[in-house]
C-alpha cells in the first residue's frame, strides 16, 4: 500500500528524524497512512514558510454530544486533500493512564481502521488524542470506541476531563485515592463533560499530595491536594541509615531547608515541631525510606487557577483547607453544585471561575455559596482601607 | 451490530481493569521507593512486594506502529502493563527484576531511551504548534525535539541539583502546562492579525467575530463601503481567537513570529510555595528546523542552573537566593524594558526597598 503513494520530499523534516531524543517524524513515518504523508507535506511547508497552516471551521462532533471534537481544517485543501478535515477527538484516559497492552491495541486497532493512524499520548488536559480524523469518520469511530468501552472528553464551555496523579496505585505518599475520586467524579458528570453549559471551562484535577503531579495548582479550576493533619511519621533507623549513608547532610539538606525550620536534628535523633509543619513534602521527599505523612489524611481543595486569558494567569488559592476524601463525596459534589449554580448564573461568557471570583469578590463569593471565610484562605489580610461594610447601622429616617 | 443501540456517556472504563496484580494487590499499601539507577525505580509495600518502574521519553506525537511497539513489549516484559505519565513519559511496569535490563535494550533500540525520574530533566511537556493548531507562533514538536537532543544527557543521568522541568506552548493561550515550569518556552506572535476586507463578508459573521475578542480590540467598521471590521492594535494581546471563528483574521506572520523563554516557575509546594516562570528572554526568531538560538539559550540557562543552584534547589528557588540582577548578569542575558512589567498589577513586581545586592 505505501509502494502506491508517492513519497513527499521532506529535507527539513528530515533533520529531525537523528539524534538522541525520539523523533516524531519518524512518527509521523511510521504511521504510513496517505494522512500522514499530507500531515508531514503540509508541515514541511510550515517549516519552509515559518507559519502554521490550519484553521477552524464548522462545528463538528457525533451526535447528541456538545464536546469531545475539535474541528480542524488545512487552508491548503488542494495540495494536501488528505488533511483537509483533520479533526482532534478526544477519548476519555482511564484514571491514572494505566493500560493493558490488549486495551492498547483496541484503540490503535480503531485508529488505524478509521484516522491517520497520528496520535497524542496524552493530550494536555490528560485526554488520549486521536489526532486528524475526516467528518465522515467521526460517528463510526465513536461506535467503536464505546462498543469498546471508551468514551469522549471534554472541549468547549464545558467540565473538561478530569485527570489525576498514579496516587495509591503506587505512589506510598497518596493521602487520598486520586484514581478512586478521578474516576467517580468523572462518571457522576458525564452530563457536564459532554454537553458545554457552563460559561467557561471548568477543570478538576486530583493530586495525591502537596507535590502535585498533575500540576493542578497551575492547571485546574478546582485542584485537590492530598495532604495530613497529624504528624509525620518517622522511622528513627532508617534517619540513622540516611545520616551514616553519607549522601544526604540530615541538617543542610533536610532541617535547613524545612520552610518553618520545624525540623531538629542532634546527629542521633530527628524531633520534628508537627503544629508548625506546612506539609510541604521537602523532608519526606528526601528521605522516603525514613518518612512519611501521617495517618490522618485527606485533601485540600483550591479554587481558580487559570491561564493568561483574558485577565492574566492565576494559581489556584485555598478555598478548603481540609476535607475528608471519602467516596461518595457528598459534600464535595454539594459544594461544586452551587458554585456551579452561581457562576453559571452570574458568570460572564468565556469566564473562568477564577477570574470570576476576582470580580465579584471571594468574600462575596464565599457568601454566595454559603461557605465561612477562614484565615487559611489568604496569606495576608487587606492592607487596602476600602472595605464595603455590611452590617452598618442605618439612620432612622 | 447496527441493530444495538448507540451508547453514550458511559465515561471512561474502569481503571481497575488495567491495573497490574502487584498494584490490586497492594493498592494503598505502599511504604516507600527507591530509585535504582536513571529511569528505574521500585515501590516496596508492606507486605513486601515489589514494584518495578522503568519510565522511557516519547515524542507524545505517537503513531499506531508504536503503541502497537509500546504492547508487545509489556506483553513481552511485564505483563502486559504499563501506563503513561502526566510528562508524556511512558513506565513499563515490571514485577520481575530480571526483566528490566532486557526491556531497557529493546527500548533504547527502538529510539526510545531511558531517564527523567530524580534530579534530571524529565519529558517536555508541550502542545500542537504546527502539527495541529490554527493559532501556533511555532512548531512545539521540532522545538521539542531539537532542545531534548542537545539536553539528552541530563535526561539520561541524574546530574542536576533539582528536578528541572521544561515546558513548551505555541501561543499565549498557553495549552501546554508552561506557566509553572522552571523553564518555559512560549511561541509568540507579535503583530495584530491582518485583515483581508474582502473576505470578511463572505468568511465571516461579524457579531461572533466582535465578541470573539477577549479585550474588545475588534470593532464593526465599513472599508471601501464594504461591512468589515477594524482592530484597535493597543488592545491586541495576539491571542488568535478572531482568527478561530474568522479565517480572514491571518494572524500568523513568518518574520514577527518566534519564540520568548521563561524561568523559575514551579507547582510543587516543596519547600517553596508554587510560582509562576518569569521572562527571561523576549524574543528569539523561529529558525526551523533546529532552532539553533533556542537551544543554545536554554541550554545557557541550564548550565547557570546546574553550575550554581544547591541540592534540591529548583530554578526559582535558586534565582530568589542569588536574585534576578545575579540571574542575568551569570547568564548574560541582556535585560530590557520588556522584563519590566507593564500589564495589570504591574507595581506588585517593582523594588520598593533598598535591599539591593551593590558590587
Ligand atoms: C482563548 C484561549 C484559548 C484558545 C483560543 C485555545 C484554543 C485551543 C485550540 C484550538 C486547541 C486545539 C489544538 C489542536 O489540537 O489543534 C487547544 C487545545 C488545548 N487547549 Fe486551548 N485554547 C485557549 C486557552 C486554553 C487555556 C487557557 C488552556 C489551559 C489552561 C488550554 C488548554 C488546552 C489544552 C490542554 C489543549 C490540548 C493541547 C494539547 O494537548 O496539545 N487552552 N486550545
Ligand atoms: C484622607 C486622607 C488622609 C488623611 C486625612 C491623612 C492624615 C494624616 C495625619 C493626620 C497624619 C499624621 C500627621 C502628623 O503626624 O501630625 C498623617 C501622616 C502621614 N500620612 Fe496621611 N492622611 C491621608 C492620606 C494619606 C495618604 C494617601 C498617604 C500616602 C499614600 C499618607 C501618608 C502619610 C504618611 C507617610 C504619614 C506619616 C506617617 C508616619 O509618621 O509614619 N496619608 N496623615
Ligand atoms: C522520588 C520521589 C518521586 C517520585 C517517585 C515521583 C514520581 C512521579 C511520577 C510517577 C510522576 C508522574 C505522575 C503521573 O503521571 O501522574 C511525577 C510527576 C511529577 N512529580 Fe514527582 N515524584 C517524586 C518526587 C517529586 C518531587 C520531590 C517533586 C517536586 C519537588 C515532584 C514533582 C513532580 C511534578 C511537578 C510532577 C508533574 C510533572 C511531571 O509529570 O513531571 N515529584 N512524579
Ligand atoms: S502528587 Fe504526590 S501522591 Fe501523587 S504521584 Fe506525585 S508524589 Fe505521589
Ligand atoms: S514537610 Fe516541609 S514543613 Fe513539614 S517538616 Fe518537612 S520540610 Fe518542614
Ligand atoms: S498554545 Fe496556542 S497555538 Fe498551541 S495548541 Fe494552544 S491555542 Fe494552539
Ligand atoms: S488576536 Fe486576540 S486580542 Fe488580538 S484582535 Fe484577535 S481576538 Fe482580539
Amino acid at each position: 500500500m505505501s509502494e502506491e503513494r508517492k513519497k513527499r520530499e521532506t529535507p527539513l523534516l528530515d533533520e529531525l528524524e537523528s539524534g538522541p531524543w525520539p523523533s516524531f517524524v519518524k512518527e509521523i513515518k511510521k504511521a504510513d497512512t496517505a494522512m500522514a504523508d499530507d500531515l508531514l507535506g503540509v508541515l514541511e511547508r510550515s517549516y519552509e514558510e515559518k507559519i502554521g497552516h490550519w484553521k477552524h471551521g464548522g462545528l463538528v462532533g457525533v451526535m447528541g454530544y456538545g464536546g469531545g471534537v475539535i474541528g480542524r481544517y488545512s487552508d491548503l485543501p488542494q495540495d494536501f486533500p488528505e488533511v483537509a478535515e483533520f479533526h482532534t477527538i478526544r477519548v476519555n484516559q482511564p484514571a491514572g493512564w494505566f493500560y493493558t497492552s490488549d486495551a492498547l491495541r483496541t484503540i490503535a486497532g480503531i485508529w488505524e481502521r478509521h484516522g491517520s493512524g497520528m496520535t497524542n499520548m496524552h493530550g494536555s488536559t490528560g485526554d488520549i488524542v486521536l489526532l486528524g480524523c475526516k467528518t465522515q469518520e467521526l460517528e463510526p469511530v465513536f461506535a467503536e470506541l464505546t462498543a469498546a468501552g471508551f468514551d469522549l472528553g471534554g472541549s468547549g464551555s464545558d467540565m473538561r476531563t478530569p485527570s489525576c496523579c498514579v496516587g495509591q496505585a503506587r505512589c506510598e505518599w497518596a493521602c487520598y485515592d486520586t484514581m478512586g475520586a478521578c474516576y467517580d467524579f468523572t462518571q457522576t458528570y458525564q452530563d457536564e463533560l459532554h454537553r458545554p453549559a457552563f460559561p467557561y471551562k471548568y477543570k478538576l484535577k486530583f493530586s495525591g499530595c502537596p507535590n502535585d503531579c498533575v500540576a493542578s495548582v497551575a492547571r485546574s479550576d478546582m485542584s485537590f491536594i492530598g495532604v495530613w493533619r497529624d504528624e509525620i511519621k518517622v522511622d528513627a533507623e532508617q534517619v540513622k541509615a540516611y545520616a551514616a549513608g553519607g549522601k544526604l547532610d540530615i541538617q543542610k539538606d533536610v532541617c535547613d531547608r524545612c520552610p518553618t525550620g520545624c525540623m531538629k536534628w542532634d546527629g542521633a535523633a530527628l524531633e520534628i515541631d508537627n503544629a508548625n509543619c506546612v506539609k510541604c513534602m521537602h523532608c519526606i521527599n528526601a528521605m522516603p525510606k525514613a518518612l512519611a505523612p501521617g495517618d490522618d489524611r485527606g485533601a485540600a481543595i483550591l479554587i481558580g487557577a487559570k491561564a493568561p486569558i483574558v485577565g492574566g494567569a492565576l494559581l489556584a488559592s485555598v478555598f478548603v483547607p481540609f476535607i475528608k476524601m471519602e467516596p461518595p463525596y457528598e459534600d464535595i459534589k454539594e459544594l461544586l453544585s452551587r458554585i456551579w449554580d452561581l457562576w453559571a448564573e452570574h458568570g460572564k461568557n468565556r469566564e473562568r471561575v477564577g477570574e470570576f471570583i476576582q470580580r465579584v469578590g471571594l468574600g462575596n463569593f464565599l457568601e454566595q455559596i454559603g461557605l465561612d471565610p477562614v484565615p487559611e484562605m489568604i496569606t495576608a489580610p487587606r492592607a487596602n482601607p476600602y472595605i464595603f461594610y455590611q452590617d452598618t447601622v442605618e439612620d432612622e429616617a | 451490530m447496527s441493530a444495538s443501540p448507540r451508547k453514550t456517556d458511559i465515561g471512561p472504563p474502569n481503571f481497575e481493569k488495567f491495573l497490574p496484580p502487584v498494584v490490586k494487590t497492594n493498592y494503598g499499601q505502599w511504604k516507600y521507593h527507591e530509585i535504582l539507577k536513571p529511569g528505574v525505580m521500585v515501590h516496596v509495600a508492606a507486605s513486601g512486594d515489589k514494584l518495578y518502574t522503568v519510565r522511557a521519553a516519547s515524542p507524545r506525537l505517537l503513531s499506531v506502529a508504536t503503541i502497537r511497539m509500546f504492547a508487545a513489549l509489556a506483553d513481552r516484559f511485564t505483563g502486559g502493563f504499563l501506563r503513561f505519565t502526566s510528562r508524556n513519559n511512558v513506565e513499563f511496569l515490571v514485577s520481575d527484576p530480571a526483566n528490566i535490563d532486557p526491556l531497557i535494550a529493546e527500548l533504547k533500540k527502538e529510539g526510545f531511551p531511558v531517564g527523567g525520574i530524580g534530579p534530571s530533566i524529565s519529558n517536555c511537556v508541550h502542545t500542537q504548534g504546527w502539527v495541529h493548531c490554527h493559532s501556533a507562533a511555532s512548531d512545539a514538536s521540532g522545538v521539542v525535539k531539537s532542545v531534548m537532543d542537545d539536553l539528552y544527557p541530563h535526561f539520561a543521568n541524574m546530574d542536576m541539583p533539582g528536578k528541572l522541568r521544561i515546558a513548551f506552548a505555541c501561543c499565549l493561550n498557553m495549552c501546554g502546562a508552561v506557566h509553572c515550569s522552571d523553564i518555559a518556552i512560549l511561541g509568540i506572535h507579535r503583530k495584530a492579525p491582518k485583515i483581508k476586507h474582502g473576505d470578511v463578508p463572505k468568511m465571516c459573521e461579524i457579531p461572533s467575530l466582535v465578541s470573539s475578542c477577549p479585550t474588545g480590540a475588534v470593532r464593526p467598521a465599513t472599508v471601501d463601503g464594504l461591512q468589515s471590521v477594524e482592530i484597535i492594535e493597543e488592545q491586541c494581546m495576539y491571542c488568535g481567537n478572531c482568527f478561530t471563528v474568522c479565517p480572514a483574521m491571518k494572524i500568523a506572520d513568518a518574520e514577527n513570529d518566534g519564540i520568548s523563554i521563561w524561568v523559575g516557575g514551579k507547582v510543587s509546594n516543596a519547600r517553596t510555595e508554587p510560582k509562576f516562570s518569569k521572562l527571561a528572554i523576549p524574543f528569539l526568531p523561529n529558525n526551523p528546523p533546529r532552532w539553533p538560538e533556542v537551544v543554545e539559550a536554554v541550554r545557557n540557562i541550564v548550565d547557570a542552573y546546574a553550575g550554581n543552584a544547591r541540592k534540591f534547589e529548583r530554578m526559582g528557588e535558586w534565582i530568589d537566593r542569588i536574585g534576578w540582577p545575579n540571574f542575568f548578569k551569570l547568564t548574560d542575558i541582556p535585560f530590557t524594558r520588556y522584563h519590566i512589567d507593564d500589564f495589570k498589577h504591574a507595581g506588585e513586581t517593582f523594588r520598593r526597598s533598598v535591599h539591593v545586592r551593590q558590587v
